[in-house]
């Protein structure tokens, strides 16, 4: 094989991996201060591409993309609000089948508003046959923005919680939720501002990628298990890990390519899971007696 | 030996609805429901099994789709898949000498030798046996979390690898599965002719499930179990072989699931990749969830409605949102179940103790 063929192989699944890993830390941001891995965390990148296609009909792009997450960190927030908030210490296999649920509306709702049709939105710079050359390597402009806009993020959340006094009170939060309660921490805000964050970062990643891999209602339930599969990988919580872990599954089911039928593209992911969960549960760059503390 | 008859006391009686039911559906001429009653009874057998791995022992399944997919899959491609060709192998002439291949003609008359699909039946069950076996002992170590997940990834390999086989039709699936004779005149199929009596198979086979599963509970299996959902450590520390219990568990639910799908592909004549998909899980454990977890009876009564309800198409283009939002007021407002256990016991404690007085 050529270098040219392999980096080009290696450029397709940065452009997956970096998205996964959007995915894998808004399921971090939620476990942390919750405890609760959140099924719905797929639903949130099928809303924000549907959403922009819709706005986009009769505003301008960066506008739909605007609305579509400011929408989509709303539902995030209301799914705190509505569902989550109000309950007292809610057993793991509670919260597991609430938020299941919460999947399945979302993903029927979506169903009903925007049918079974595949939608994207259109590129951010040129078009579908536009492309840059990085030393015999062709790059559509649109992974760039992927890349791009999904590392910026990354790099914005981990100084938001490392600078900002929300940032700081939601790491309390979510390192000892009672001392933070005593510290004038309203624990339950920072619950509520924890989805609305996953939902927004989902909602962004959603948009930046609809032009390449297209959005349509049920893309959430795949998107979730792989997000988790990374966040596995890189270790529960870990920012850095879900996106090593998200790079290296994306760059693996590139590959798989040649060995598998596409047909099999997703039992890649979950065999990696499954592998992952029976091996080594704390992940790459978790520790296990960390891990042994952690109630699942 | 008294507290075992009043324990049997509900099966008789169920035996008897079901037997009224079918008059009245007759006397009505609504006889066309017995076709969806009896998908759903097929349904009702996954379910109930699946409520002793949840309810009782406390183990989440997302998968349980994928058990039913194996056996139901495994059967309709053993039953239909032409084995002709390879009829002169010393093996397979030693498999017809044993009667195990049965010889007919499809629509367009081609000569076709298939395994006789009481065989084939009885190996999908087998297979289902050894594959719960195996993912078992890894998955059921894992908790919360990773369990769900864990079982929902091996949930959607079976369904990535029923859609993308051609052997298993991708995403037509298997047609033409041949009626499963059982004994003598006694066959599950879809014929027109036959639904009365298969309504009573249907029937007879989820009694008989629902009947072992009762004694089971109330055994000493059934206190470990109970002992191991309430405090998993705990049960291990008074000695309760905890991994054990569950692995067993595990497989028992997936055998109930793999029986299920063995039947209804022969009772549909055929089976599709929807049925592996991971929607059909949620539903399951939906179903379960709102029977009252540990509640045999309630999984049973909620697993014939809902899934007749939604056969029946009641609910429309809104199918899976009704499962989905059942799930979440249920686990909202009532994670114990509505139809709570210490609810029914009471009524049976007071059905029991006016006979005890009486006599």
């Amino acid at each position: 094989m050529s270098l040219e063929l392999l980096l080009q192989y290696i450029v397709a699944g940065l452009t997956y991996g970096i998205i996964y890993a959007i995915v894998a830390i808004g399921f971090n941001i939620i476990y942390n201060t919750t405890g609760i891995i959140n099924f719905a965390q797929g639903e949130f990148v099928m809303l924000g591409g549907m959403i922009a296609v819709s706005f986009n009909a009769f505003l301008p792009l960066p506008l739909a993309i605007l609305g579509a997450v400011i929408i989509t960190m709303i539902t995030g927030a209301l799914m705190d609000i509505i569902f989550i908030r109000w309950l007292r210490s809610p057993s793991v296999l509670r919260m597991i089948i609430i938020t299941i649920g919460l999947s399945i509306l979302i993903r029927e709702v979506a169903l009903h508003i925007w049918g079974e049709s595949v939608r994207a939105l259109p590129y951010f710079t040129g078009n579908e046959i536009t492309s840059l050359s990085f030393g015999g390597v062709r790059v559509s402009p649109q992974v760039l923005w992927t890349v791009g806009v999904c590392s910026v993020m990354v790099a914005g959340l981990s100084l938001f919680f490392r600078y900002t006094m929300v940032g700081r009170k939601m790491r309390a939060t979510s390192d000892n939720r009672n001392a933070a309660l005593l510290c004038g921490i309203s624990t339950g805000n920072m619950v509520t501002l924890s989805f609305v964050l996953s939902a927004g970062i989902g909602a962004v990643a959603g948009c930046v990628v609809s032009p390449i891999t297209y959005t349509q209602y049920n893309i959430g339930t795949g998107l979730a298990i792989k997000g988790f599969t990374v966040a596995i990988l890189g270790g529960l919580g870990s920012s850095v890990g879900a996106v090593v872990g998200g790079l290296i599954l994306g760059i693996l089911e590139s590959f798989s390519i040649w060995v598998l039928p596409a047909a099999y593209k997703d039992a890649i992911a979950i065999a990696i899971l499954l592998l992952i969960l029976f091996l080594k549960p704390s992940g790459l760059f978790g520790k296990s007696d960390v891990m042994a503390l952690k109630e699942f | 030996m008294r507290r075992n008859v009043a324990g049997y006391l509900p099966v008789g009686l169920l035996a008897i609805l079901v037997f009224i039911l079918q008059v009245v559906l007759k006397t009505s001429g609504k006889e066309y429901f017995l076709t969806q009653i009896t998908m759903s009874v097929y349904y009702s057998i996954l379910i109930v099994g699946l409520c002793i791995l949840m309810g009782y022992a406390g183990q989440i399944s997302l998968g349980h789709a994928g058990f039913f997919a194996m056996g139901g899959y495994i059967t309709a491609v053993l039953t239909t898949f032409n084995l002709l060709p390879y009829a002169d192998l010393p093996v397979m002439k030693i498999m017809d000498m044993l009667g195990m291949f049965s010889r007919w003609q499809d629509l367009y008359g081609t000569d076709i030798m298939s395994v006789r699909p009481i065989y084939a039946g009885i190996f999908a069950v087998l297979f289902t046996i050894v594959a719960a076996y195996l993912i078992g002992i890894p998955v059921l170590k894992l908790k919360g979390h990773y369990l769900a997940m864990a079982t929902l990834g091996f949930g959607i390999i079976i369904y990535r690898v029923v859609l993308g086989t051609p052997l298993f039709g991708e995403a037509d699936g298997i047609s033409d599965v041949p009626p499963f004779g059982i004994i003598g005149p006694l066959r599950v199929s879809g014929d027109m002719s036959e639904r009365v009596m298969n309504y009573y198979i249907a029937w007879g086979l989820l009694l008989i499930g629902v009947l072992f599963l009762i004694n089971l509970v109330n055994s000493r299996v059934g206190r470990a179990l109970r002992a191991i959902h309430g405090a998993e450590d705990a049960a291990n520390a008074m000695g309760v072989d905890t991994s054990g219990y569950k692995l067993r568990t595990f497989i028992l639910s997936a055998v109930y699931a793999a029986v299920a799908g063995v039947f209804l592909t022969h009772y549909n004549g055929g089976i599709g990749p929807s049925e592996a998909s991971v929607m059909k899980s949620v539903r399951y454990v939906a179903i379960v969830a709102i029977g009252g977890m540990a509640n045999i009876w309630g999984a049973l009564v909620m697993g014939l409605g809902l899934n007749f309800l939604s056969l029946r198409g009641y609910f429309g283009s809104y199918d899976d949102a009704v499962f989905g939002g059942i799930l979440i007021v249920i686990m909202l407002f009532a994670p114990e179940g509505p139809l709570r256990r210490e609810f029914f016991s009471r009524i049976m404690g007071l059905v029991r103790g006016e006979k005890e007085a009486r006599g």
